[in-house]
């Protein structure tokens, strides 16, 4: 497929980074000009993703773990992937399951996939025991009304 | 300062600021509790107004807070979220906490 455009940047699995990676995808998403509420999805659904390589993936302690995002868009699509290579997921479907986590201590809740999938049209992930985790996001863009 | 309180006899507010994030979600954890333990408050609200975007961290906070202040007798409630918090408060079932749907 050919697309429109795209962008693909790697950062350091840090949590300050959390904010920057949801805004960077926002930013190259907003030139298919979406509605505000959907780029409002995008920025929710970015977040998730991305907290889960910083607290899961590397358990946040890696530092030098990466998490490479790439965002494609064609006229009316955007396909965004946020891809780490820390420890994996052994079972998808428990993982994606609401209410799921493994760190309650930390206050988290099991709702980041739950999160992902009422936002965007379309999640799929695809991971194992050390194989690192990739999430694959697709929205069907709204476009703002034409006044 | 990310969290400014007000507080009238029993009811402590906690007025939140900028974006809820695993990263944020942190520090103003740290200062609600402590604001929390220092004066045991019967109801604590929440005001949303000044958040511009919360993913599910928000939830684990908004949770953690309610148990805090439940365990000392009282309650937690929200106010003045918009509409893309909402989503997220309502797919964690929290809607009844939300007290008033006014936004500044």
């Amino acid at each position: 497929m050919k697309y429109l455009n795209y962008f693909k940047m790697t950062i350091p699995a840090l949590s300050r980074n959390e904010s920057f990676a949801r805004t960077a995808v926002s930013a190259f998403v907003s030139q298919l000009d979406p509605l505000v509420s959907q780029l409002s999805d995008i920025r929710a659904s970015v977040s998730e993703a991305v907290t889960n390589c910083i607290v899961h993936a590397y358990d946040g302690k890696d530092e030098a773990g990466k998490i490479t995002i790439t965002a494609k868009i064609n006229e009316d699509t955007a396909y965004i992937r946020i891809k780490d290579n820390g420890c994996g997921i052994e079972d998808i479907k428990q993982a994606m399951e609401p209410l799921f986590t493994t760190k309650p201590e930390e206050e988290r809740t099991g709702l980041g996939f739950a999160v992902m999938e009422s936002c965007a049209d379309k999640v799929k992930v695809s991971s194992g025991k050390n194989k690192g985790t990739t999430v694959s996001l697709t929205f069907k863009i709204v476009k703002k009304e034409v006044l | 300062m990310n969290v400014t309180f007000t507080r009238t006899d029993e009811l402590l507010s906690a007025r939140l600021y900028g974006e809820i994030d695993h990263h944020t979600a942190r520090d103003m954890r740290m200062l609600i509790d402590s604001e929390i333990e220092g004066t045991l408050p019967k109801s604590l609200i929440l005001d949303f107004s000044g958040v511009q975007f919360m993913d599910s961290s928000g939830i684990g906070l908004i949770l953690g807070r309610k148990r805090l202040v439940e365990a000392l007798g009282g309650g937690l409630y929200i106010k003045n979220t918009k509409p893309h918090i909402r989503k997220i408060i309502s797919l964690a079932g929290l809607d009844n906490l939300i007290i008033s749907e006014r936004s500044k």
